[in-house]
C-alpha cells in the first residue's frame, strides 16, 4: 500500500488547514470570547507557578556546582600549591594566582613547599563548569554544594573573590578532621 | 433650605468622593492581582498583607517623581489635560443612586448627591467631556505618538458614543424616564433591565469598554505602537492622575452598568426586608449589593483585559460603525414593536 507523501504524518498530529469562510456565529466572535474567558478564569484558580524567592528556594540539582572553595587538609593546611593548572584549564579565564615559596615556620599553614599568596576568581567570568576542579592535582579547589549564590554588588571589583572568600575556614577543616577520626 | 440638608449633602458628597478614590486606588491593586492570577503568578505581595499597601506605595512613588515638562509650547494645556481627565471622572458619581433611602434622626436621606431628572444625559455629557483630557494632554505633549493617540481616542469616543446613545434609547423607551433614581426604582425585585434588553446591554457593555479606553479598545495607549500613548510625556502625579482617572472611570461605568441594567441596589426580597427588618437595614444591604455588582463589573473589565487582545484600528472602526450602530437601531425598532404589541 502506498500513501502519497503529502498525507504521511509521522507524529500523528498533522492537521489539514482549511481557509473556509466563517459562519455567522463564528464571525460574531461571542462564542470564542466566552471560551477565552473560560480558559482564563480556569487559570485564575490554578496553583501558581511562582516560587517566593527569599522565603522559598528552588530545589537544586544533586550534581549542582556551587561556589568554589580552596580546601585544607586534615591538619588545617592549605592544599593549593599554585601550580596554575586550574587557571590553564579554565575556559573563561577567570582564575589568576601568584605563587610564593613557603618559609620556615609556615609548615603548619601550607602543605606543599610552594603556595598561592594570591588566588583570585572573577565570579563574573566564571561559568561554574568545574574544569578547575578536574584539573587540580592536589585536590585543592572544589565546587561546593553551597546554596549561597554570588551576591549582587555595585562594583565589578567586588566580584573578584580572593583567598579571604575562597579558602575553607580553619574551623571547618578541624571539624571535618574530628568527624573523620570519630568514624 | 435648612442647614441639616446642607450638612447631609456635604457629608454624602465627601463620602462619595472618598469611596470613588478608594475604589480607584484599590482597582490598581486589583488589576495587578487579577492580571497575575490569570497568568498563574501571584502579583504584588510585599507591601502589606497580600500587597494591600501597594497603591499607597505607588502613590508615594509618583509624588516623589520629578515633574517633567517636555519642550512644549503650551505648558498650561499640558497641566489642564490630566486635571480634566480626573475631574470628569469624578463628576459623574454625583447622580448615581447608591441606594434608595435611609432614615437618620427622623430625616429621610436620599442616597444620591443630586437627583436631577436628566441624570442619564448628564452622565453622557460628562463622559464625552472626558475625552478632552486625553486630547488636550496628547496634543500639548508635542510628541507625534501622543498626538496619534489623542486622534485615535477622539475618533474612537465619537464613534462609540453613537452606538452607546442608541442602545440607551431602547432602554429609555421602556423606562420612560431619564432619572437614574427612577430607573433604579423600576427594577425592584428581579425586574432587571438586562432581561428585557439583552442586546442593548451587550452593545452598551462593548461601548463602555471603548469609552473607558480599556482593552480590547485601548488603542489610545497601545504600548507596542504608540509607546504609552497620550501619557508618554507625563511624569509624576500628572501621570498618576491619568492612570487614576482611568480606574475612576472604570468604577463609574461599572456603577452605570449595574444601575441601568443589573437592578442597581435592588436584590430579591428587598421589600420583605423593608417590611420586616427595617428600612435602614434593607437599604444598607442594598448599598452592599450595589457594590458587589460594581466589583463584579470591575473584575469583568480586568478579566476581559487579560483575555482578549487589542483590536486593529480599522477593526475597531468597522465594529463601531458597521456593526454596533445598525444593531442598536434594529434593537430600537424591535423594542418599539414589542412595546406596541405587549403593552
Amino acid at each position: 500500500m502506498s500513501t502519497a507523501i503529502q498525507n504521511i504524518s509521522l507524529s500523528g498530529k498533522k492537521k489539514q488547514v482549511s481557509n473556509k469562510e466563517m459562519t455567522f456565529l463564528e464571525r460574531m466572535y461571542l462564542v470564542a470570547i466566552v471560551k477565552g474567558l473560560w480558559i482564563t478564569i480556569k487559570h485564575f484558580f490554578r496553583k501558581k507557578a511562582t516560587i517566593h524567592y527569599p522565603e522559598q528556594v528552588r530545589e537544586f540539582s544533586p550534581v549542582y556546582r556551587g561556589r568554589h572553595m580552596l580546601k585544607r587538609d586534615e591538619q588545617g593546611r592549605e592544599n593549593c600549591t599554585a601550580c596554575g593548572l586550574c587557571a590553564l584549564s579554565c575556559p573563561a579565564e577567570a582564575i589568576t594566582m601568584k605563587a610564593e615559596e613557603r618559609k620556615k615556620g609556615e609548615e603548619h599553614l601550607y602543605r606543599e613547599e610552594k603556595y598561592a599568596s594570591i588566588y583570585e576568581i572573577n565570579m563574573l567570568r566564571c561559568i561554574f563548569c568545574g574544569l578547575c576542579e578536574e584539573a587540580c592535582p592536589k585536590d585543592a579547589i572544589y565546587l561546593t554544594l553551597s546554596k549561597e549564590l554570588v551576591p549582587a554588588q555595585y562594583d565589578r571589583e567586588d566580584f573578584i573573590f580572593g583567598k579571604d572568600k575562597l579558602v575553607m575556614p580553619l574551623e571547618m577543616a578541624l571539624k571535618n578532621t574530628q568527624l573523620k577520626n570519630a568514624n | 433650605m435648612d442647614s441639616a440638608f446642607i450638612i447631609e449633602k456635604s457629608v454624602f458628597i465627601v463620602a462619595i468622593f472618598a469611596v470613588t478614590m478608594i475604589m480607584a486606588m484599590y482597582s490598581t491593586w486589583a488589576e495587578r492581582k487579577v492580571a497575575a492570577y490569570l497568568q498563574d503568578r501571584v502579583g504584588p505581595n510585599r507591601a502589606g498583607w497580600g500587597g494591600l499597601l501597594q497603591p499607597l506605595a505607588d502613590g508615594m512613588k509618583l509624588f516623589a517623581k520629578e515633574e517633567f515638562f517636555p519642550n512644549t509650547p503650551n505648558r498650561f494645556l499640558f497641566i489642564v489635560g490630566p486635571a480634566i481627565a480626573m475631574s470628569t471622572a469624578l463628576m459623574t458619581s454625583a447622580v448615581m443612586p447608591w441606594g434608595d433611602k435611609l432614615e437618620i434622626f427622623g430625616r429621610t436621606v436620599i442616597l444620591q448627591a443630586t437627583d436631577i431628572d436628566v441624570a442619564l444625559l448628564y452622565v453622557f455629557g460628562i463622559i464625552s467631556v472626558g475625552v478632552y483630557g486625553i486630547m488636550i494632554g496628547g496634543w500639548a505633549s508635542n510628541n507625534k505618538f501622543s498626538l496619534m493617540s489623542s486622534v485615535r481616542a477622539a475618533s474612537q469616543m465619537v464613534s462609540y458614543e453613537i452606538a452607546m446613545g442608541l442602545s440607551i434609547i431602547a432602554l429609555l423607551m421602556m423606562t420612560g424616564t431619564l432619572s437614574l433614581k427612577e430607573i433604579a426604582a423600576q427594577q425592584a425585585g428581579m425586574n432587571w433591565n438586562v432581561f428585557y434588553q439583552p442586546v442593548g446591554f451587550l452593545i452598551f457593555l462593548i461601548c463602555a469598554f471603548a469609552e473607558t479606553n480599556r482593552t480590547p479598545f485601548d488603542l489610545a495607549e497601545c504600548e507596542s505602537e504608540l509607546i504609552g500613548g497620550y501619557h508618554t510625556e507625563y511624569s509624576s502625579m500628572k501621570m498618576g492622575f491619568y492612570l487614576f482617572a482611568e480606574y475612576a472611570n472604570m468604577f463609574i461605568s461599572s456603577a452605570i452598568l449595574a444601575v441601568l441594567y443589573f437592578g442597581a441596589y435592588n436584590y430579591p426580597g428587598m421589600q420583605w426586608m423593608v417590611d420586616n427588618v427595617g428600612v435602614n437595614a434593607a437599604n444598607i444591604l442594598g448599598i452592599v449589593v450595589l457594590f458587589i455588582k460594581i466589583c463584579f463589573f470591575i473584575f469583568f473589565y480586568m478579566w476581559i483585559r487579560w483575555t482578549i487582545p487589542r483590536f486593529r484600528y480599522d477593526q475597531l472602526m468597522h465594529l463601531g460603525w458597521k456593526i454596533l450602530i445598525p444593531l442598536a437601531i434594529v434593537n430600537i425598532m424591535v423594542t418599539g414593536i414589542c412595546i406596541l404589541v405587549f403593552k
